[in-house]
């Protein structure tokens, strides 16, 4: 990652609660899915931050929130000083050249009705970005980029296989020349051999183009491999954020440990030695989330009259680790572990290990 | 791969491409930044995507698959003749299909059987069966496709309209839409056609039946902009910037061709029906003006005696019916198959 | 184990070939494997690679579609299911050998109560009368991890959630002592600290009711940690196929190995690049003559096009399908 340490986009309490009404006629509001609880959040210019959760987390719907493509309930969307989250038409049309997304799903991403050469093509008509023969020209150069002969450029989406679907896609968010770019679950439809191919892809573009990246996935695996730094969701909320050795290797968040051991790793001696945590009950609605911290109802060592009460603000607890734990400080914080059962226990007495690693710097060091 | 394949992929490759592709749509340069494994020049053609060699536009696949239908082929048949016939009827009308023959009648008052000058016979007022049958499709058919036309126009704004703006719009059209389809229809057409277009005549018929139809439509359509919408290609649309009127009108519309044209078949068979109906009951197309419902109508009294006045007629209905219900089912399978290849 | 059968399931050059308008779909490639009493097996592969069709053969669904041909044989406790006559294969189904489903959301039938879902199979295969298979369908539920299960089992589908739907598929695969075991797919729609449970669990159902399972999936860390012996597949033939460990540490087959390299691990350092194989997954109804890996193979020579590799053995318990084997052995990997 080269970043200069600016942010790109800043998210300040973030909300986006989608009304549930009743009435035939006349609708009224009996509750809400708070699908997105309270972000705040800083994207550095020139990183991949990963933002992972799981489902019902909340975090495809802040990626489309962050991209106004679902509107906030509250809060601001900070990109260069505007504030998208209060823009509208026009205005919003034009700082829409800033950011793209890159869909999940490379069946539904591209209209079936138009031809490559058109789904590419569109951004840059709709910016009025240079007369016929330049877009052509672009769209050409686009495909050859994303390692799609240019010359398909006729075809339709149905002649493409999903991860070649998916090239065109990145193409299209490439046309408007964006400096930030949402992947959202950007591989999770695509076949296990092909999915190595786009991420590298991915990464390429962004050396070539000083992209930022948004990396919304489940894969904790492949967020690992891709990202600057991550953040953890849970209903609605983030719970840790940190760099990405740090997150990995020494989660603090009673969460993000459980989460971490219990992704399994393709390696059947490694698998024999690991215990996944396993978390008890289920996971609390988004309607109705419960009071205080989320992850309280699950959380072994929840303590009652704090964790049930009073909602835990994410706040830094290491120089570039965040947290949002009533239990989690500096030098403290709740080790989770397997006990009987494989039930997730804490241990009684949380001590710092000494040899604990200093979050890396900017740089993002691979190990 | 035959020859005629292998040179135009040459072609295309000395046309467009750097260097020789291993894989087809795929540039061996950007195939995967990082490790690769090489692959030999014959690999060519061997991943089937785009074979570079026949593309495959949607509306030609369609075509392909519903040709294969023999139903629905046999349907778009008929329809062709029965639209040519009824183009036709002036000049292949042996008579004309007012005219009301003496030789058209017995002695005792009663319609002549098939003979030499009258082919399916005549009617009770002596006029010619096949004369009356023929013009009897214009008036069927003319009503039939543009008062669906019509409908059809109104179901997709509105429909539009609601599906894709949603909010106070959608409620408003959705609820009136619900309010109309409550009515029943037979008495709404026949309350229409003897108050207000009391005066009769074809383009009115048109207005009651529009008027009366547009409902389905408008359903179906809305049913179908809600689940587009709600596809990730619009949200892309959207984050382009492009406007409203813009993701409507190309990405939206498109793909509503298929349930319009596959409902609009449908739709035409059911008001023709709906049209012989109204004849039938008398507040459709009134006399002398033939219309099969109509003749079915005026030749039922008939029935044990002279059947033919009741059967040619009711044929009729029931093969243009069956035609374009044919034709419908066919484009509705034909343009079904959603998963092509992958 | 008794000393009747050693085998328990064993295919033998199973081909499953789909009439389409492309030309035939060669689905399944004279696919022969073996199954021993309460053992866990990974099928490995990706979409199109022919697991599924695979495991719809052995359930003896294939037969039903109409422009399906099955050849080869599929022997179970020693008969051949495929000379079955279909209302003697309905007898296997459901209660020898029974299946989960990737998508607990659309395998369950919503409007069948769990009640009724549970008790159909108990009472058609095992003729219990309703109230003993009630009985025994609350245990069950209660076995698999639903808490409260006699208050639940009134419940309909949509009152669980996905995890919880998972269970109830367990329980009613699981209900007819089944001894084949088919899973496909069965974590790929959970997240993942309920996958771990799954898993666990469906390993604990597997030894205490001496079902030998078959995990159908294109995850290998699924597999690696359920599974004693995998079969990888690739465009309708196994590739290789081996006890879990070894095939991990060292695949013998270049798919295997491109498939590992490909794949980040959470116990491994970081790498600026992941390897991956070229290439674009193959079209079943258009296939290379010779090996169909070929196109996408660092290996591949002209040998390899001319002739698909049959499975050679290459140690004990350990097979693959490739000309160039020895290199494998011996340790070549893929360029980086």
């Amino acid at each position: 990652m080269s970043t200069n340490g600016e942010t790109l986009v800043t998210i300040e309490d973030l909300r986006v609660h989608f009304p549930i009404t009743s009435g035939i006629v006349f609708q009224r509001k009996v509750g809400a899915v708070y699908a997105v609880d309270g972000i705040d959040l800083e994207i550095k210019q020139g990183e991949t931050l990963g933002l992972v959760g799981e489902s019902g987390c909340g975090k495809s719907t802040t990626g489309r929130a962050i991209l106004q493509l679902i509107r906030p309930t509250t809060g601001r969307v900070l990109y260069s000083g505007a504030d998208l989250a209060h823009l509208s038409g026009s205005a919003l049309r034009k700082q829409r050249r800033r950011m793209q997304m890159i869909f999940q799903d490379p069946y539904a991403s591209l209209n079936g009705r138009m031809t490559v050469g058109d789904i590419v093509g569109e951004p840059l008509l709709v910016h009025k970005m240079g007369d016929r023969a330049q877009r052509k020209a672009k769209v050409r150069e686009l495909l050859e980029t994303v390692g799609i002969n240019p010359n398909t450029l006729n075809r339709y989406p149905h002649e493409f296989s999903g991860g070649q679907r998916q090239r065109i896609g990145i193409a299209r968010a490439l046309a408007v020349e964006p400096n930030f770019i949402v992947c959202d679950e950007p591989i999770s439809a695509l076949d296990v051999s092909i999915r190595a191919q786009i991420i590298n892809l991915l990464q390429q573009l962004q050396r070539e183009f000083g992209l930022t990246y948004l990396f919304i996935a489940h894969d904790l695996s492949v967020v690992r491999h891709i990202s600057d730094r991550v953040a953890v969701m849970y209903l609605g909320r983030i719970v840790e954020l940190a760099e990405n050795s740090v997150l990995y290797e020494a989660p603090m968040h009673p969460y993000t440990q459980a989460l971490l051991s219990a992704v399994p790793i393709p390696d059947p001696a490694a698998e024999e030695l690991r215990r996944p945590v396993v978390l008890t009950g289920d996971v609390p609605s988004p309607v109705e989330p419960p009071r205080g911290c989320h992850f309280h109802t699950r959380c072994p060592a929840a303590r009652e009259g704090l964790c049930d009460v009073e909602d835990p603000q994410l706040k830094i607890v290491r120089p570039g680790h965040w947290a949002a734990c009533h239990l989690i400080t500096g030098d403290d914080y709740p080790h989770i572990r397997a006990g009987e059962n494989d039930v997730a226990v804490v241990d009684d007495v949380a001590e710092v290990d000494g040899t604990a690693e200093t979050p890396a710097g900017e740089g993002g060091e691979t190990a | 791969m035959s020859d005629e394949e292998r040179r135009e992929a040459d072609e295309l490759r000395r046309d467009g491409a750097l260097e020789p592709e291993p894989e087809m749509g795929l540039h061996p340069a950007a195939a995967g930044a990082g490790a690769s494994l090489a692959s030999g020049e014959a690999a060519a053609g061997y991943f089937g995507e785009t074979l570079m060699i026949e593309q495959q536009s949607l509306s030609g696949e369609v075509w392909r698959r519903f040709r294969r239908d023999k139903f629905a082929m046999i349907g778009l048949g008929a329809i062709i003749v029965i639209i040519l016939l009824a183009v036709f009827a002036p000049w292949i009308a042996p008579h004309n299909p007012l005219t009301q023959y003496n030789d058209g009648i017995t002695m005792q008052g009663m319609p002549v059987g098939s003979s030499a000058k009258f082919p399916l016979g005549t009617d009770t007022l002596g006029r010619d069966m096949l004369s009356r049958i023929l013009y009897g499709a214009r008036v069927s058919l003319f009503i039939g496709i543009v008062a669906n036309g019509f409908a059809l126009l109104l179901g997709v704004v509105f429909g539009l309209s609601a599906g894709y703006f949603k909010g106070g719009t959608e409620t408003l059209i959705m609820r009136m839409t619900d309010v109309m389809m409550a009515f029943p229809i037979l008495l709404l057409a026949i309350a229409l056609s003897t108050t207000v277009f009391s005066k009769g005549g074809v383009w009115l018929l048109v207005v009651v039946i529009t008027i009366v139809y547009w409902t389905p439509m408008t359903r179906v359509i809305h049913g179908e902009v809600l689940s587009i919408r709600e596809k990730e290609f619009v949200d892309a649309a959207r984050l382009t910037g492009a406007t409203n009127r813009r993701i409507l009108f190309r990405h939206i519309l498109p793909h509503l061709v298929a349930p319009i044209i596959v409902y609009t078949s449908l739709g035409i068979a059911t008001t023709i029906v709906f049209e012989a109906t109204l004849s039938y009951i008398g507040v459709g197309v009134q006399p002398p003006t033939p219309s099969w419902g109509q003749m079915i109508s005026m030749g039922q009294d008939y029935y044990y005696t002279a059947p033919q006045l009741v059967i040619y007629p009711g044929l009729a209905i029931v093969i243009t019916v069956l035609a374009f219900n044919l034709v419908g089912d066919g484009l509705r399978d034909a343009f079904d198959p959603q998963q092509r290849r992958r | 184990m008794g000393a009747e059968q050693d085998t328990l399931l064993r295919l033998t050059d199973l081909t499953v070939d789909f009439a389409s308008q492309e030309g035939t779909v060669h689905a399944v490639n004279k696919v022969s494997f073996e199954v021993a009493p309460g053992e866990l097996v990974g099928l490995v592969g990706e979409s199109g690679c022919g697991k599924s069709v695979t495991a719809s053969a052995i359930l003896g669904l294939t037969r039903m579609i109409n422009n399906a041909t099955i050849g080869g044989s599929i022997e179970f406790l020693g008969r051949d299911l495929l000379a079955l006559p279909e209302n003697e294969v309905r007898q296997v189904r459901g209660r020898d050998i029974s299946m989960i489903f990737q998508d607990p959301v659309t395998s369950l039938n919503p409007v069948l109560s769990i009640e009724r879902l549970m008790t159909e199979g108990l009472e058609l295969h095992l003729g219990l009368s309703h109230s003993d298979a009630v009985k025994r369908a609350i245990e069950l539920l209660g076995e698999v991890g639903i808490p409260k299960a006699a208050g639940r089992i009134k419940d309909y589908p949509h009152q669980f959630s996905g995890g919880m739907r998972q269970r109830v598929m367990i329980a009613i695969a699981l209900s007819c002592n089944p001894k084949l075991l088919l899973a496909d797919e069965p974590t790929t729609a959970l997240d993942v600290t309920i996958q771990a449970q799954i898993l666990r669990l469906m390993k604990q159902l597997s030894q205490a009711h001496n079902a030998a399972v078959i995990v159908i999936t294109h995850d290998l860390g699924v597999v690696a940690g359920m599974c004693r012996r995998i079969l990888v597949m690739y465009a309708g033939r196994i590739v290789e196929a081996g006890p879990a460990k070894e095939l991990f540490h060292h695949p013998h087959h270049p798919y295997t190995v491109g498939l590992l390299r490909s794949v980040p691990r959470l116990d491994e350092p970081r790498k600026d690049t992941l390897q991956s194989i070229e290439g674009l997954p193959p079209d079943l109804a258009h296939l290379p003559p010779g090996c169909s890996f070929a196109p996408r193979c660092w290996l591949a020579d002209e040998e390899c096009w001319q002739s698909p590799p049959e499975l050679f053995v290459t140690d004990p318990g350990r097979t693959t399908a490739c000309y160039h084997r020895e290199a494998l052995i011996a340790g070549a990997e893929m360029p980086a």
